[in-house]
C-alpha cells in the first residue's frame, strides 16, 4: 500500500511543475446525479475553449482545458479544486452546477485565492471574492417572472412547488416576502417541496388544481430541479391543466430538459430565462450552429451555456487587458468589462460579481423551444436581495469597499470571507 | 514479567508489523508535506491520504462486523455521517459565532446575548430559509458535548436498532437490507430542510477550524492526517484484542453457525448488539475526523450506495482478516480519486478512444465481479498464497 | 373586390387559415362598407397611433386599444384582433409598421396589408419581427371576441368561445350568451352552455330569486367551477364592528387570534382606523436608542452597559419619560387593546339571500368533496401500490423464490426502458413501437439476466451475500455504460395517445390512463405469474430447485437450466416493468437506483418467496406512503422517512414479512 501511495505521491508532485501555457480548469460532474446537466457545460467549454485557440490563443499561449469530474460527490468537488488549483496550477476555473457544490468549493477558492465562474441561476445571498456569478440572482429570474404573472396573468393564488434544497427554499422565501408586499394574504400561497428525482406527483398536482376552487386565478411557480420535471409535466399533462388555466413558470427548466419529454400537451407553459435557443442574434446563430455542428444535430443550447459563453469571454478580454492571467489582476480588469450577449444586448461585469442580463420568458412549444414573449431591458444581479429585511441592508462592491457583505446601516463589512 | 499487551504484541506480530508501516507511513507523509517538509506532497494530496485513513478506520469497523461477525451491515455510512454532522455543528455554530461577535463589534450598541444569537442563527440557516437555530443545535457552543455525541448519538442509534433487530431474530439477507432501510430513513429524513442540519446543503465549511484562522491549511490538514493515522492504529488495536481474544472465537462462531453458539449457551444476541454498537462508534469517530477534512458534509453521504462501496472495499481488501480491510479501502478510494481526477492519461488507438472519467466506473464494476468470483479472500487473500508457498 | 384577398392565406397554418376562413367569409357576407368620415378613428389610425403598444403587447396598455377596436365594428378590426392573437402579425423594425407576413424562400417574408390584404413588400427576416402577445394579452382579446365568436357558424369556434367564456366571464357576456343557448343546435355544446349560464347568473344575475335558484341548481355539482363561483359569492373580509354600516351583509363575528385573523391583524386593522398607535419593536426602539447616543451615554446610561435587553429597555423607558421616544412599556402588548373592539367579517356580495344560499350549497358540496378527495388519494395508493409491485415484481421471482440479491435488477428495469427508447427511435407509430417495445424489452432482459445468472450468479449461489457485491458492480457498470451510449440527458419514451390524459370521474376523481395501464399491467403480471409459478411443470420445477437443489436433481430435473430460465424470467418482467415506468416517470441511466431500495423493501415486507407477499408488500407501503403524504401534505420527503422507519419497526414484529412462508421452506 504504501509504495501505491509513494507512487500517487510522486506523480501528483510530477505534475505540479507549471507550463508556460494558460490552464483552464472545468469542474463539472461527468458522472453521478447532476451529470445530466453539468456534462453539457463541460463540452461548452471545450468548444469555447477550441474556438479562441484557433484564432489563436490567448496572450499568446495556448489555452489548455483540465477537466476532471468531481462526480456529483460534493465534497469531492472541494478535494477536485485543491487539486486543480495546486496540482494543476490553473488559472482559472470554470464549474459547478448546484448550489451546494458550490458551498463546497468556496472556502478551497477563497483560501488558495483561485477564480470561478458560476454558470448558473442561483438563489443569491452570496458574493465572495473569488467567485463571477454568470448565471442569473433571484431578481433576475423569479421576481421579473412574478411580475409577470401578477401583471400579465392576473394571477390571485399561487403555488410554489420546488425541489427541497436550498435554490427553492430562499427563491420561494423571497418570492413569499415579495407576493406579501404586493398584497397577496398568506392563505392564497401554497407550497410544497418534494425531494430530488419525485416522480410520483399524481396527488401534488390534484393539490393544485384544486386551489382553483375559491375562484381566483392560479400560477405555479416551479423551481422543480432536474428530472423530477419529467414527471411533473407528463402528469400535468395527463390532468389536463392547460397554460390558460394554471400557467406554470419553471426556473429550472430549459431547452434540455424539455428533450426528455413530448411537449405537444404542455404547450404555452412558461420559464424564466436570461437566454433561450430561440432568440433572434447573429451570434446566437452562429453559436447554436458550432454547437451542433460539434456535438450533433439534435443537441440543444441552454441559459447556462451562454453564461459560460459570455463569462469565458469576459474573463478572455480580462486577461487580455491585464496583461496576466495573475487572479488579482484579472479580477480588477473584470469590472465593467462589457461582452455582447446572444439574445442581442450587452452583459456588464459589476462590482458585486454579478451580470446585467436581461430576462426573458419564454412559452413552451410544440417542438421543445420557448417561443420568447417578453423581453426585459438588462437587470442588473443583485447579490444580496431587497426583499428580506436582514439581506436589505447587505451590498457588495469589491471594487471601492473591497467587501462582498457589507452591513450599510452600520457602514462594516461583515465578513471579507463568504458564508459557506 | 510480561504484562498482557506485550503477550499480546507478542501473539500477534501484524499489529506491530501494521502500526509501524503506519507510523513510517505518517512520518514519509509528514516530512514530504508543504507545512513542514520538502514540499513534493500537496496538500490536497495530504487531505486525501487522511481521508483514506479514515476510510481505513470504518473498513475495518465494517470488517470486524461482516467479516469477523457475519453481520453484512449495509448501514455503517449512517453512523459515519452522523459522527461528522455532530462535530460539523460545533464546527459551525463556533466559526460563525466569531465571525458574527467580530463584525457585531462595531455596532452602535454593544450586542445582546439575544442579538447574537439571532444573527448566528441567520448565518447559518439564512442559506437554507431560515432564521431560528433548531433545538437539536443547543450545545452546539461547547465542543465538549459535542465530541461526547459524537460517540453517543450514533452508538445510542446503533444501539437501539441493533437491540431491536437482533431482538427479532432479523438475519442474513434481511437484516441488509433493515440496516439499507436504516440509512435510507436517516439520509431522507436529514435531506428535508426542516430537519434542523441545514438539509441537502449540509453543513460546509468545517475545514476552516475556528480559531486556527491563522493556521494554514497545509498545516490544519497534517494534524487530521496525524489524528487519522494515530486512530487507525487505535482502532487495528481494538479490533486485534477483539478478534484475538476468547470474544473473537464466539463471533466467528455466530459467523458460522448462529444456532450452534446460541446452543452451546452463550447469549448471542448481546455479543452481536456489542459488536454492531462498537463498530459503529468506530465509524462514527472516522467519521468525525475525516469531514473536517473533506470540508462539507451532507446526506447525500449517508445514502446507501456509500455502505455498499463500504461493503465492496473490505470484500475486495479480503474479508475476516483486518488489514485486508485497510487494503481494500485505501486502494479503491486512492484508485478512485487518480481516475476521477484526469491524472491518467486517455488511451487513443484509431477509432476506439477510452475516456477514463466515462470508463472508470464500468472498469471498477467489472473488477467488482472479477474479486467476488476468482478472488473470493481478496487481496488478502494474495498474503495467503505467500504464506503457503514459504511453508512449503 | 375583397374576394380575391383569400390568396395569400393558403400557405398559413391551418388554424390560422379556418379562422381567417370565418372572419373573411363574415367579411364578404356582411358588406356594410362603413363610410368613412375623416375625422372617425379607423384601423389603421388606431393601429398606426398605438404601434409601439401593440408590438411591446402588455396587458396593462392593451385594453384600451382593444376596445377601440371593438367599438370601430369592423370585420377588419376583428380580424385584426384575430391575427393579433395567433401571432400571425410582424412588423417592420425600419418603421414599426404592422403586416400580416408570410414566409418565402431564403428566410425571406412577403408582406401584406392589415386592411387591405394587399401585398406590400417582399423583405428578409432580418428586417421584420413576429408580434408575440403574451397569454394574458390573448386572453383579453379572447373577450373582446367572444361574443362574435359565440355566433359563429363553425362549432369548434364556438366550442373555444365557451371555454374561454368560462375563463373570463363578465356581466356584459350573460345576454349574448342566453341568446346562443336559444339557438344552440349541438346539445352537448348547449348542455355546457347553459352550465356556464347557471355560473354567470349566480354572479350577475338581476333578481335574488334567480341568483338562488341557480346556486341550489349548482350544488349538485361538485367541479371547480361551481366552487369558484360560489366561493367568489361569499368572499369576504374582515372589518371593525363601528366601521360597516348596519346594512352590511354580515357573516359573523370573529375573535383576534382566530384562524386567519391574527391578533397582530387585529392591531392594524386598528392602527388603519386610527383607533391605535404602532407598537414599537425591539428593532425600533434599538435604532431609536442608537439615534439618541451622545458622548458614549443614552440618558444616563453608557454604552457598554447596554448589552442586555432589560438594560435596553430601561434605557428606553428612560427615554420615553423625557418625550424623545414613542410610547411603550414592557407590558404593552396588542392582545389586551384588540379585546377592547369587536370584529365582523363582511360578504363583499351585499345580497344576504344569495349568501346564504352560496353558504348552505357550498357545505353540502364540501362533505361530497372530502369523500372524493378521500376516493381519490385511495385511487393513488392504489395506483402508487402497483407501480412498486410492478417494480419489485421481477425480484420477487430472483430475489423473492431464488434467493439471489440482485442489486442490478434496477438496471434490468432501466434497460428495459432504455429499449423502449430505441424501439420509438425507429418506429414513430406510438401505439405500434409501445407494442413491440413490450416484448423486445422482455427478450432484451431475458438475455441479459440469462448471461449474468450463466456468467456470475451461477458460482454464487452458496455464497448468498457476495452475489450482492459481485451484481453490485454489475449496476454500476451497467450504469455507466448506459451513460456512454445514451448520453446523461434524460431520453423522451412517449405514451400513445390513447394513454394520454386521464379518466376523470369527476373535477376531484381522476386518474391518469397511463396509470390504469400500469395497474392493468401489474395485475396482469400477478395473475400470470402466480399460474406459472403454481400450475406449471416449470413452476414445479423452480420450486423444487429452490427448496432442494440435490432432490430436484436427483429427480430428474436440470437444476442449472431451470435457475438460468427462473432468473431470465425475473430480469424479463423487470424489463417489461422498465417500459412502463419510462412511460409514466423518465427515462435516465440513473432510474433504476431510484426503484431499488424501495423494491427490496417491498418483498421484505411483503414476505420472501411468494408473489402474494410481494403484492401484500407492495399495497401497504402505497397505502402508507400515500396515507402519510395526506396528512402532512407539504412534505413529501417526511412521508417518505416515517414510511421507512413503520417499515423497520414492522420487521421487528413480523420478521419474516406480511405473509411468511412456514416449515422447510422458510429456511434461510
Amino acid at each position: 500500500m504504501k509504495k501505491l501511495l509513494l507512487a500517487t505521491a510522486m506523480c501528483a508532485a510530477a505534475t505540479t511543475s507549471a507550463f508556460a501555457e494558460i490552464k483552464v480548469g472545468i469542474l463539472h460532474s461527468l458522472s453521478g446525479t447532476m451529470a445530466i446537466s453539468e456534462t453539457t457545460l463541460k463540452d461548452t467549454m471545450l468548444m469555447l475553449i477550441e474556438q479562441q485557440n484557433e484564432k489563436g490563443g490567448l496572450l499568446g499561449q495556448e489555452i489548455v482545458p483540465v477537466v476532471v469530474d468531481p462526480a456529483s460527490d460534493w465534497p469531492l468537488f472541494a478535494e477536485k479544486a485543491r487539486e486543480l488549483l495546486t496540482v494543476h496550477d490553473v488559472d482559472v476555473i470554470f464549474g459547478n452546477w448546484t448550489s451546494v457544490s458550490r458551498k463546497s468549493v468556496l472556502p478551497v477558492i477563497e483560501e488558495l485565492n483561485g477564480l470561478l465562474f458560476y454558470p448558473v441561476q442561483y438563489e443569491g445571498e452570496e458574493s465572495s471574492k473569488n467567485v463571477f456569478y454568470t448565471g442569473a440572482a433571484p431578481n433576475q429570474q423569479a421576481i421579473p417572472a412574478t411580475d409577470y404573472f401578477l401583471e400579465e396573468l392576473g394571477v390571485e393564488k399561487f403555488a410554489l412547488l420546488g425541489t427541497d434544497y436550498v435554490y427553492p427554499r430562499t427563491t420561494n422565501k423571497i418570492l413569499a416576502q415579495y407576493l406579501a408586499d404586493k398584497g397577496i394574504p398568506e392563505s392564497d400561497i401554497f407550497v410544497n417541496y418534494t425531494p430530488f428525482g419525485h416522480s410520483d406527483w399524481s396527488k401534488i398536482v390534484a393539490d393544485v388544481v384544486a386551489l382553483g376552487a375559491d375562484g381566483k386565478k392560479v400560477g405555479v411557480i416551479s423551481t422543480i430541479n432536474g428530472d423530477a420535471n419529467i414527471g411533473f409535466y407528463k402528469e400535468l399533462a395527463a390532468a389536463g391543466v392547460s397554460a390558460d388555466d394554471i400557467p406554470v413558470v419553471a426556473f429550472s427548466v430549459g431547452e434540455e430538459e424539455l428533450t426528455g419529454l413530448d411537449t405537444t400537451n404542455l404547450v404555452g407553459h412558461l420559464a424564466a430565462w436570461n437566454y433561450f435557443q430561440s432568440a433572434d442574434s447573429e451570434a446566437n446563430a452562429s453559436f447554436i450552429e458550432t454547437w451542433k455542428a460539434r456535438m450533433g444535430e439534435e443537441r440543444v443550447t441552454n441559459d447556462p451555456m451562454e453564461a459560460h459563453y459570455i463569462g469565458f469571454n469576459m474573463w478572455v478580454n480580462a486577461v487580455e487587458e491585464a496583461g496576466t492571467t495573475d487572479v488579482d489582476a484579472v479580477r480588477e480588469a473584470m469590472y465593467g468589462q462589457q461582452f455582447e450577449n446572444l439574445t442581442g444586448g450587452t452583459a456588464e461585469m459589476l462590482v458585486n460579481h454579478h451580470l446585467t442580463k436581461p430576462v426573458l420568458i419564454g412559452e413552451i412549444q410544440e417542438d421543445g423551444q420557448f417561443d420568447i414573449i417578453s423581453q426585459t431591458e438588462e437587470v442588473p444581479g443583485d447579490a444580496w436581495t431587497d426583499y428580506l429585511p436582514e439581506s436589505a441592508v447587505l451590498k457588495s462592491d469589491w471594487k471601492e469597499l473591497g467587501c462582498g457583505m457589507y452591513n450599510t446601516e452600520t457602514e462594516s463589512c461583515v465578513q471579507i470571507k463568504s458564508n459557506y | 514479567m510480561q504484562g498482557p499487551l506485550t503477550q499480546f504484541l507478542m501473539k500477534n506480530p501484524s499489529v506491530l508489523i501494521f502500526l509501524g508501516l503506519l507510523s513510517a507511513f505518517t512520518m514519509f507523509a509528514a516530512i514530504g508535506s508543504e507545512a513542514f517538509g520538502i514540499g513534493f506532497i500537496s496538500t490536497s494530496m495530504i487531505k486525501t491520504l487522511g481521508k483514506t485513513l479514515c476510510f481505513c478506520l470504518i473498513a475495518i469497523a465494517m470488517d470486524l462486523v461482516w467479516g469477523y461477525c457475519g453481520i453484512l451491515s449495509l448501514g455503517h455510512f449512517a453512523f459515519f455521517g452522523l459522527g461528522g454532522y455532530m462535530i460539523g455543528m460545533w464546527l459551525m455554530y463556533e466559526r460563525t459565532r466569531l465571525i458574527v461577535e467580530n463584525s457585531m463589534a462595531n455596532a452602535a450598541l454593544p450586542p445582546t446575548p439575544e442579538e447574537i444569537q439571532e444573527a448566528i442563527g441567520t448565518q447559518i440557516f439564512g442559506v437554507v430559509g431560515g432564521a431560528e437555530i433548531p433545538v437539536i443545535w443547543s450545545f452546539a457552543h461547547s465542543l465538549p458535548i459535542q465530541l461526547a455525541f459524537v460517540v453517543l448519538v450514533p452508538g445510542l442509534l446503533a444501539l437501539i436498532f441493533g437491540w431491536l433487530a437482533f431482538r427479532s431474530r432479523v438475519t442474513g439477507v434481511y437484516l441488509s437490507i433493515l440496516t439499507q432501510a436504516m440509512t435510507l430513513a436517516l439520509a431522507l429524513y436529514l435531506f428535508q430542510n426542516d430537519s434542523g442540519l441545514r438539509g441537502n446543503n449540509g453543513l460546509s465549511g468545517l475545514q476552516n477550524i475556528p480559531g486556527l484562522d491563522h493556521v494554514p491549511q497545509s498545516h490544519i490538514s497534517l494534524y487530521f492526517l496525524l489524528a487519522s493515522a494515530f486512530a487507525l492504529g487505535l482502532g487495528f488495536v481494538i479490533a486485534k484484542l477483539i478478534v484475538e481474544n476468547k470474544m473473537g472465537n464466539v463471533i466467528m462462531g455466530i459467523r458460522d453457525n448462529e444456532a450452534r453458539v446460541r446452543f452451546l449457551g452463550y447469549h448471542v444476541e448481546t455479543y452481536k448488539l456489542f459488536i454492531f454498537t462498537l463498530t459503529a462508534i468506530m465509524a462514527a469517530i472516522a467519521g468525525a475526523i475525516y469531514y473536517p477534512q473533506a470540508g462539507i458534509i451532507n446526506p447525500a453521504e449517508i445514502a446507501p450506495i456509500a455502505s455498499i462501496y463500504l461493503a465492496v472495499w473490505v470484500a475486495i481488501g479480503g474479508r475476516g482478516r483486518i488489514y485486508g480491510a485497510v487494503i481494500g479501502a485505501a486502494l479503491v478510494s486512492m484508485l478512485s480519486s487518480l481516475f476521477t481526477g484526469g491524472q491518467i492519461p486517455n488511451i487513443e488507438w484509431g477509432p476506439i478512444n477510452i475516456v477514463w472519467v466515462d470508463w472508470w466506473l464500468v472498469l471498477l464494476g467489472v473488477s467488482f465481479v472479477a474479486v467476488t468470483l476468482y478472488a473470493p479472500k481478496g487481496i488478502g487473500g494474495l498474503f495467503d498464497i505467500i504464506k503457503l508457498e514459504r511453508n512449503k | 373586390m375583397k374576394g380575391r384577398v383569400l390568396c395569400p392565406f393558403i400557405c398559413l397554418e391551418t388554424n390560422v387559415i379556418s379562422r381567417l376562413f370565418f372572419l373573411l367569409a363574415c367579411l364578404v357576407i356582411a358588406l356594410p362598407t362603413q363610410a368613412q368620415e375623416g375625422a372617425a378613428p379607423s384601423l389603421k389610425s388606431i393601429i398606426a397611433q398605438n404601434a409601439p403598444d401593440i408590438i411591446k403587447g402588455s396587458v396593462r396598455t392593451a385594453p384600451p386599444i382593444i376596445e377601440a377596436l371593438v367599438d370601430l365594428d369592423e370585420p377588419e378590426a376583428l380580424r385584426f384582433l384575430s391575427l393579433w392573437q395567433e401571432k400571425s402579425l410582424w412588423y417592420r423594425k425600419a418603421d414599426d409598421q404592422i403586416f400580416i407576413a408570410e414566409e418565402r424562400e431564403d428566410r425571406t417574408y412577403e408582406l401584406f396589408d392589415i386592411a387591405t390584404l394587399a401585398p406590400v413588400e417582399t423583405l428578409p427576416k432580418k428586417q421584420i419581427k413576429q408580434i408575440k402577445p403574451n397569454s394574458g394579452l390573448r386572453a383579453l382579446i379572447d373577450e373582446a371576441l367572444v361574443i362574435s365568436r359565440l355566433k359563429n357558424d363553425d362549432i369548434a369556434v364556438r366550442q373555444e368561445a365557451v371555454s374561454s367564456l368560462s375563463r373570463l366571464a363578465n356581466e356584459q357576456h350573460l345576454a349574448p350568451l342566453r341568446a346562443a343557448i336559444e339557438v344552440e343546435p349541438n346539445q352537448d355544446l348547449k348542455a355546457e352552455m347553459e352550465r356556464l349560464e347557471r355560473f354567470m347568473t349566480i354572479q350577475f344575475g338581476t333578481s335574488s330569486e334567480e341568483r338562488v335558484e341557480a346556486i341550489q341548481k349548482a350544488s349538485e355539482d361538485l367541479s371547480i367551477e361551481t366552487r369558484a363561483n360560489l366561493n367568489r359569492i361569499i368572499s369576504s373580509n374582515i372589518a371593525l364592528r363601528e366601521s360597516v354600516g348596519d346594512d352590511a351583509n354580515i357573516a359573523r363575528q370573529v375573535m383576534p387570534g382566530e384562524e386567519d385573523f391574527s391578533i397582530e391583524d387585529a392591531y392594524q386593522l386598528l392602527i388603519n382606523n386610527d383607533l391605535a398607535e404602532p407598537i414599537p419593536t425591539a428593532s425600533e426602539r434599538t435604532q431609536i436608542l442608537i439615534d439618541n447616543i451622545g458622548e458614549g451615554k443614552v440618558g444616563q446610561f453608557t454604552i457598554h452597559n447596554l448589552d442586555t435587553q432589560k438594560n435596553r429597555d430601561a434605557a428606553y423607558l428612560a427615554l420615553v419619560a423625557e418625550g424623545k421616544a414613542p410610547f411603550w412599556s414592557p407590558g404593552l402588548s396588542a392582545d389586551i387593546l384588540v379585546e377592547q373592539f369587536e370584529f365582523v367579517e363582511v360578504y363583499d356580495e351585499a345580497n344576504a339571500q344569495v349568501t346564504a344560499a352560496a353558504e348552505a350549497a357550498l357545505k353540502e358540496i364540501e362533505t361530497r368533496v372530502a369523500m372524493s378527495e378521500f376516493m381519490d388519494v385511495l385511487l393513488d395508493a392504489i395506483s402508487l401500490a402497483s407501480i412498486y409491485f410492478l417494480a419489485a415484481i421481477g425480484l420477487a421471482i430472483t430475489f423473492g423464490v431464488m434467493r439471489v440479491i440482485n442489486m442490478a435488477h434496477g438496471e434490468f428495469i432501466m434497460m428495459g426502458a432504455y429499449t423502449g427508447f430505441v424501439v420509438q427511435q425507429f418506429i414513430t407509430n406510438y401505439t405500434l413501437s409501445i407494442i413491440i417495445a413490450i416484448p423486445l424489452a422482455f427478450a432484451v432482459t431475458f438475455l441479459a439476466g440469462v448471461a449474468l445468472e450463466r456468467l456470475v450468479i451461477r458460482h454464487l449461489y452458496h455464497r448468498p451475500l457476495e452475489t450482492l457485491l459481485a451484481t453490485f458492480g454489475i449496476s454500476i457498470a451497467l450504469q455507466q455504460l448506459a451513460k456512454n451510449i445514451f448520453g446523461t440527458q434524460a431520453r423522451p419514451l412517449t405514451a400513445p395517445e390513447w394513454l394520454d390524459g386521464a379518466l376523470v370521474i369527476n373535477d376531484v376523481i381522476s386518474i391518469s390512463w397511463i396509470r390504469i395501464a400500469i395497474f392493468g399491467l401489474s395485475i396482469l403480471f400477478f395473475v400470470v405469474l402466480l399460474f406459472v409459478l403454481n400450475k406449471t411443470r416449470f413452476g414445479l420445477e423452480t420450486r423444487a430447485v429452490t427448496q432442494n437443489r440435490q432432490m430436484a436433481a436427483s429427480m430428474g430435473i436440470n437444476p442449472n437450466f431451470i435457475n438460468m430460465l427462473t432468473f431470465g424470467l425475473g430480469s424479463g418482467i423487470a424489463g417489461i416493468a422498465g417500459v412502463a415506468i419510462g412511460l409514466y416517470a423518465k427515462v435516465t441511466s440513473e432510474m433504476g437506483s431510484d426503484y431499488i431500495v424501495q423494491s427490496f423493501m417491498t418483498v421484505v415486507v411483503g414476505g420472501v418467496g411468494n408473489i402474494f407477499g410481494t403484492l401484500a408488500g407492495a399495497v401497504m407501503i402505497g397505502f402508507l406512503q400515500k396515507g402519510i403524504e395526506w396528512f402532512n401534505p407539504a412534505n413529501t420527503l417526511a412521508a417518505q422517512t416515517y414510511m421507512i422507519i413503520f417499515i423497520i419497526i414492522f420487521i421487528q414484529f413480523r420478521p419474516r414479512g406480511i405473509i411468511a412462508l412456514k416449515g422447510r421452506a422458510a429456511g434461510d
